[in-house]
């Protein structure tokens, strides 16, 4: 038997011979080879690339990740699966994909007047004119490797058009489930939105995994562009357990008068990192960023975020959370960038860190780089551990003590679970949330 | 209820409580005044335990127990309730959670089951009622955005879900208006009862018309230094604090 733990893997070799074996529809070929030749010539992060500096892509060399999933029989059946992902009281259509596959029998038939939903394998002419149009355009792949990576891998994905003028309540889910019980693989998955001018919707990208050992490197990528005055609610899901390497991407394109009201979860895992890109490219647009991400034993996470205000009168407001556990690590680079024509912005962005151990880690990082004049921007970045005086005040009504970290640290992030527009979705996140601090239902039994 | 014997305590090295003696009967409620700095705050925080009081020597006996012993979450569930000068907020915990959980903690202690989350609810409605605060306030934050007079009603409202048999108000008439004040003293007075002491700690005798003390003390660089009935109170309002000073001296 080979001893796996001293195996290495050349993960940049093999991803690109992967990506070259690929089987998919023609019309995306020459973004394949793009994205492949771009992936070529770009330099692999190492700690002295500013951007991957806290982050060690080192998990990838320690799997082989050269194949994609098998389709064979999965480690739960479909009501199993549904448990992992449904949310209960939520008005959702479901694109399911297991282990990268798509699955018919777990997704839902969408036919709706309101919104086009389509795989990129199914498109008709009309769509992958629309497809060809804005896929790759909004992510740069000269920038980032895996959004390179992404297009060179590229054999299907899922296509989400709201269309002019029309409101849904319908919210379009977007579930990516992985399984144990497999050799490693890679999942490539790719989402486009467009969100028509008037139009408002919503979509739900959930990451999620069966509790048994994981093997799988997820990279994930969506590309939203959110036009005249449409509006845009977005979750972002990352709740796979903690063997997972996840790579993700979001990248948004605000049109004038536009709006985006994205919300992320990050649990920790191998790896876990995300790029959220959002551009303002059209006057009066509004992006509303917030996150909450909670790594604990010896997990990472990393979200890098990066608002673009190219445009006047433009609003930004970015708040993320962060409880650090046991000895995870977290990072969080928060950069706002305003251009020099970019004048009446008013951005700020908000990051506050609780650490729950001396071995915690959590490296945050707030940019902001203004070359405006006329601009309010404001931006902070704390870590902290919970406030005595709270604590004082729930020993002295009776709570004990381990009870009490758990209720406050709950509510740190639960301030920004209770502002989302959807509570059915509060609902579902609360006790996967909860059960995060306490294991012990005498603990959580007031939270939930 | 409460003997305390020669108490001294200090706050970050500095002394602070210097050798208070004081007995408390069931039923009595007992006010506490004093000119600012000394030490009627430090009273309330070092009964209940609070982190960065530290008892220097002196010993404290509640319901026969050495109270000194404890953990604060344990004064409270053996039914010590200090209502704050300062109430605390707590973003994200929703009041209602937190009285749950205090009442659960206190109930348990006592040997009764928790209460389900129906008849809790009713009874926290209940005593909204009665210290005429919005229901809203119950789904909202412990104490977030609350105005001074709603976070002192909220402290109010726990005492009277927790049911203790001490209850020390510190300067819970601190930044009240005349209505506000009203309802508080609705609120204590209503919990009056054969086998529930009060320590009431005041500035200003103001508060002492609508809660009528059995006894009064004056506390003074971290003793007492004079003790009467109600009528020293209004001698004190009248006089001020200097004249003691000068008795004592």
């Amino acid at each position: 038997m080979t001893d796996v733990a001293t195996q290495t893997f050349d993960y940049a070799s093999q991803a690109l011979a992967l990506a070259q074996n690929i089987d998919g529809p023609d019309w995306l070929a020459d973004l394949r080879k793009d994205g492949q030749q771009v992936f070529e010539g770009h330099a692999w992060p190492t700690r002295k690339t500013e951007h991957w500096k806290h982050t060690s892509l080192n998990a990838l060399t320690k799997q082989d990740y050269s194949k994609l999933a098998g389709t064979g029989a999965l480690s739960l059946d479909d009501s199993e699966a549904q448990l992992l992902y449904q949310i209960a009281d939520l008005e959702a259509l479901q694109l399911v994909f297991v282990n990268g596959h798509f699955s018919e029998a777990l997704s839902s038939d969408i036919a709706l007047d309101t919104v086009e939903v389509v795989r990129f394998s199914q498109a008709n002419d009309t769509q992958q004119a629309v497809i060809k149009q804005n896929l790759g355009k909004i992510t740069v792949n000269d920038e980032h490797l895996f959004s390179a990576l992404n297009a060179g891998q590229l054999s299907d994905g899922v296509f989400i058009r709201f269309l002019k003028n029309k409101k849904t309540d319908q919210v379009i889910q977007v579930v990516h489930l992985t399984t144990s019980g497999q050799a490693s693989f890679s999942v490539n998955a790719r989402l486009l939105v467009v969100a028509e001018a008037g139009s408002q919707g919503t979509v739900l990208e959930s990451f999620v995994s069966d509790s048994g050992s994981q093997s799988a490197l997820v990279n994930s990528l969506t590309e939203c562009r959110i036009e005249d005055n449409a509006k845009l609610f977005h979750y972002r899901l990352q709740l796979e357990q903690e063997d997972i390497v996840h790579i993700g991407g979001m990248h948004v394109q605000l049109n004038a008068g536009s709006q985006l009201e994205s919300f992320h979860v990050g649990l920790g895992g191998k790896v876990k990192r995300v790029d959220v890109v959002v551009n303002h490219e059209g006057s009066g647009a509004h992006c509303d960023l917030k996150g909450v991400y909670l790594p604990q034993n010896s997990q990472h996470i990393d979200y890098h975020t990066c608002i673009e205000h190219k445009v006047p009168h433009c609003t930004t407001d970015e708040v993320f959370r962060g409880i650090m556990a046991d000895q995870a690590k977290a990072v969080f680079n928060g950069r706002i960038h305003i251009h020099p024509d970019a004048q009446k912005t008013l951005a700020q962005l908000n990051n506050r860190n609780l650490l729950l151990s001396n071995k915690a880690e959590i490296y945050t990082k707030p940019e902001l780089e203004i070359y405006a004049d006329d601009v309010r921007c404001a931006h902070g970045a704390t870590i902290a551990q919970l406030d005595d005086k709270a604590m004082s005040y729930m020993l002295s009504r009776g709570i004990s003590r381990q009870e009490a970290e758990v209720m406050m640290s709950f509510g740190f992030i639960n301030e920004l679970l209770n502002d989302l527009a959807h509570h059915p979705i509060q609902e579902k996140l609360r006790p996967i949330l909860a059960e995060l601090f306490g294991k012990d239902d005498s603990l959580t039994r007031h939270i939930l | 209820m409460l003997s305390i014997k020669d108490l001294q305590a200090k706050v970050e090295e500095k002394d602070i409580i210097k050798g208070l003696n004081l007995n408390i009967k069931p039923g009595e409620v007992h006010a506490i005044m004093g000119p600012n700095g000394a030490g009627k705050s430090t009273l309330g925080n070092v009964l209940s335990g609070r982190e960065g009081y530290e008892v220097t020597g002196g010993t404290v006996e509640f319901k026969g127990k050495d109270l000194l012993e404890f953990e604060p979450e344990e004064r409270a569930r053996e039914g010590l309730f200090l209502a704050f000068q300062y109430p605390v907020e707590i973003p994200g915990v929703s009041n209602l959670e937190f009285l749950k959980a205090s009442v659960d903690a206190v109930r348990e202690h006592r040997g009764q089951d928790p209460l389900d989350s129906v008849s809790f609810l009713k009874l926290a409605r209940e005593k909204c009622k009665a210290v005429n605060l919005d229901q809203n306030f119950l789904k909202r934050g412990v104490n977030e955005g609350f105005s001074g007079g709603e976070k002192k009603r909220n402290e109010i409202m726990q005492m009277m879900l927790l049911e203790p048999s001490l209850c020390i108000l510190d300067e819970t008439d601190s930044g009240l208006d005349i209505d506000a004040l009203q309802v508080v003293a609705d609120g204590v007075n209503s919990q009056r009862s054969p086998d529930r002491s009060f320590i009431v700690v005041t500035h200003y005798q103001r508060l002492l018309d609508y809660i009528v003390p059995d006894y009064v003390h004056v506390l003074a660089n971290g003793r007492i230094v004079k003790s009467g009935g109600k009528e020293l109170a209004l001698e004190l309002e009248e006089k001020g604090y200097s004249w003691i000073d000068e008795e004592v001296v």
